[in-house]
């Protein structure tokens, strides 16, 4: 029998105390998990969906309603700008590009952007199918929402209006599909894309009394905001002022609103982390006293084990053994259990097309957990090992 | 064989305890007697090789104890000395068979299911190798803990108290089968105890045959 066999049979022979132990170390590690995986994806979302927008120039209100509804697409605009305005910004000597995004209308929950050819290029995105809009009220879909809307090419649907699923429809005017996104894992995959134009002609063309009133539409479009790429980076010094002064729009850079954000979320993950890290605490002083308990009981059983020739490193081994299978196993359904409330959140939060976090993601962090159970297993084994590898057979035998 | 020189032992703060030189033959019977506290554990766990002597030579099994580390005591220990406790120690946690398995594990060896088998047999409760000790009556229980001390076949059998709380025929039955065992093994026996009845329960024809000495450890 190999000393792993002996310890998992020593393990599982109090299996209701066993099982407690094992429960209370994968909840503290599920935690920890859950909180990597959190963590790491919303990191990764925001690194991927502002890589190379250095400005969001929107309707005055909050700078981080701003960034949020434009670039991640999880709240609402604070308003529309002129589109006079953001053309003139196209000419700014400090301005690499500019990338209209006009919001209003969604379809079943999936928004619908109205924006140029150049927002697809800026993501790196690929068509998995058709091609890219050519006319107004032609649309792209993102992966995520051509899969979960089962739209395919040739398709048409109308949308409707705001941003949420449950607005009422805009009756007539149809949009085709005429082409299909790759996944980039980008913000683009549960997006639905057109021409800037699209966007207008729906409204216009539902609110429009006449051809005047329809002129006079025409002469005052607007468009939601514009996502800005700097010539250089000296103009992040400049520009933003310019804007929030010198015109009726406003200026919100991504980098420090998602700083300010991460650190506002922070705050939730410090006391989340600093609670499962009380559960992992209350496992290792638990896994401690079982340990601890199972060397009182057993004293005499370890102590035979030396008068049948173990030296006294083979039975600390044993109880050593027994701690780290306690720990590879919290660690397994720790490490699941992570997954799983991750992949739970993922769905609750993608039934508002919301966040992208989801379960079966690696991150290399997740190495920490095993580590951590396996840390915390061999600590609270530390001083019950010392225990088995000092037991007396002298005290065996003279214990009537 | 088991062969002793003014053998002392000193607990850090208790008593000395000095013992009377013993030479007992390979195959030959020590009956360890006196009241309790006289010092027969102590000298049960020097001869196993389980403390130092604070003074003195100690031979057993033809290995002087005196001259080997700890790591090779514990090594020597498995092959030479088999233990049968007064509380007999059968892991619940294991099967009769697993439970013999921890001498192979404990020495470090492979383990040799024939040789439990060979061992639970000889003793008559080969049937009861996929038991639970929970499930073995009190007698069954010795013989399995009897088992496991003479698997690796030692040269040197230590029995501690193996009468205490049984009636007279069950007390019968162990010595007779420690003796009928040790005999068959070819090894030396050493039975420790305070129980006036054993003495008695060895029977006569063993002085003659195989060497039988009474030896009353009292308190210096």
């Amino acid at each position: 029998m190999k000393t792993i066999t002996l310890a998992w049979r020593y393990l599982w022979s109090r299996p209701l105390g066993a099982a407690l132990n094992l429960l209370l170390l994968s909840l503290g590690l599920a935690s920890i998990t859950f909180l990597l995986l959190v963590d790491h994806q919303l990191n990764k979302a925001f690194e991927r969906d502002l890589a190379g927008i250095d400005l969001v120039v929107g309707a005055k209100g909050s700078p981080m309603q701003l960034i949020l509804s434009g670039v991640f697409h999880i709240d609402v605009p604070p308003g529309n700008v002129p589109l006079k305005a953001v053309q003139a910004l196209a000419k700014h000597p400090m301005v690499a590009s500019v990338i209209p995004i006009s919001l209003g209308d969604n379809f079943r929950g999936f928004r619908i952007v109205g924006t140029s050819h150049d927002y697809i290029t800026h993501y790196q995105a690929t068509l998995a199918q058709g091609r890219l809009w050519d006319a107004p009220m032609q649309v792209v879909l993102g992966a995520t929402a051509a899969r979960k809307l089962g739209l395919a090419l040739g398709n048409t649907f109308v949308g409707s209006h705001g941003l949420g699923a449950g607005g009422h429809t805009h009756g007539d005017s149809q949009y085709t599909v005429t082409g299909i996104l790759a996944p980039s894992g980008s913000v683009l995959d549960r997006l639905i894309l057109t021409d800037t134009v699209s966007v207008w002609k729906v409204h216009e063309d539902y609110t429009a009394v006449d051809d005047e009133d329809r002129k006079v539409m025409e002469e005052e479009r607007e468009v939601t905001m514009a996502l800005i790429t700097y010539k250089t980076p000296l103009a992040a010094m400049s520009f933003p002022r310019y804007i929030n002064t010198r015109t009726e729009m406003q200026a919100a850079a991504p980098a420090l609103e998602i700083t300010r954000l991460l650190s506002m979320l922070g705050i939730g993950t410090d006391v989340l982390r600093a609670f499962a890290g009380v559960l992992l605490l209350t496992a290792g002083l638990s896994v401690f006293i079982a340990l601890w308990s199972a060397v009182r009981e057993r004293r005499g059983d370890l102590a035979l084990l030396r008068m049948l020739g173990a030296p006294p490193s083979r039975v600390a081994a044993l109880l050593l053994t027994e701690a780290l299978w306690l720990g590879a196993l919290a660690a397994v359904l720790g490490v699941a259990g992570g997954q799983a409330l991750a992949a739970l959140l993922g769905w609750m939060l993608q039934l508002d097309n919301s966040l992208l976090i989801g379960g079966l993601v690696w991150p290399p962090e997740l190495l920490w957990v095993p580590c951590l159970a396996l840390g915390v297993s061999l600590l609270a084994a530390s001083l019950p090992t010392l225990g088995a590898y000092r037991v007396s057979v002298l005290e065996l035998l003279q214990s009537r | 064989m088991i062969r002793t020189r003014q053998l002392s032992f000193s607990y850090p703060s208790g008593p000395t305890l000095s013992f009377p030189d013993v030479d007992v033959p390979q195959g030959a019977v020590l009956l360890l007697s006196g009241p309790s506290g006289c010092g027969k554990s102590t000298w049960l766990a020097l001869v196993a090789g389980l403390v130092a002597p604070t003074a003195g030579e100690l031979t057993v099994a033809e290995q002087s104890l005196g001259t080997l580390k700890n790591i090779a005591i514990d090594a020597w220990r498995a092959g030479a000395i088999g233990f049968l406790p007064q509380k007999l120690h059968l892991s619940a946690a294991l099967t009769v068979q697993q439970n013999l398995g921890l001498s192979f594990w404990a020495s470090g060896q492979p383990e040799d299911a024939a040789r439990i088998h060979a061992a639970l047999a000889a003793l008559g409760v080969q049937d009861l190798a996929p038991r639970k000790p929970a499930q073995l009556s009190g007698g069954q229980a010795q013989r399995v803990a009897l088992a496991r001390a003479v698997l690796l076949q030692p040269r040197v059998i230590l029995a501690d108290e193996p009468t205490a709380s049984l009636d007279d025929d069950a007390a019968a039955d162990a010595v007779g089968l420690l003796l009928s065992t040790a005999h068959t093994q070819g090894a030396t026996l050493v039975i420790a105890t305070h129980d006036a009845r054993v003495a008695t329960l060895i029977p006569p024809e063993v002085n003659g045959e195989i060497g039988f000495k009474p030896l009353y450890l009292l308190r210096q």
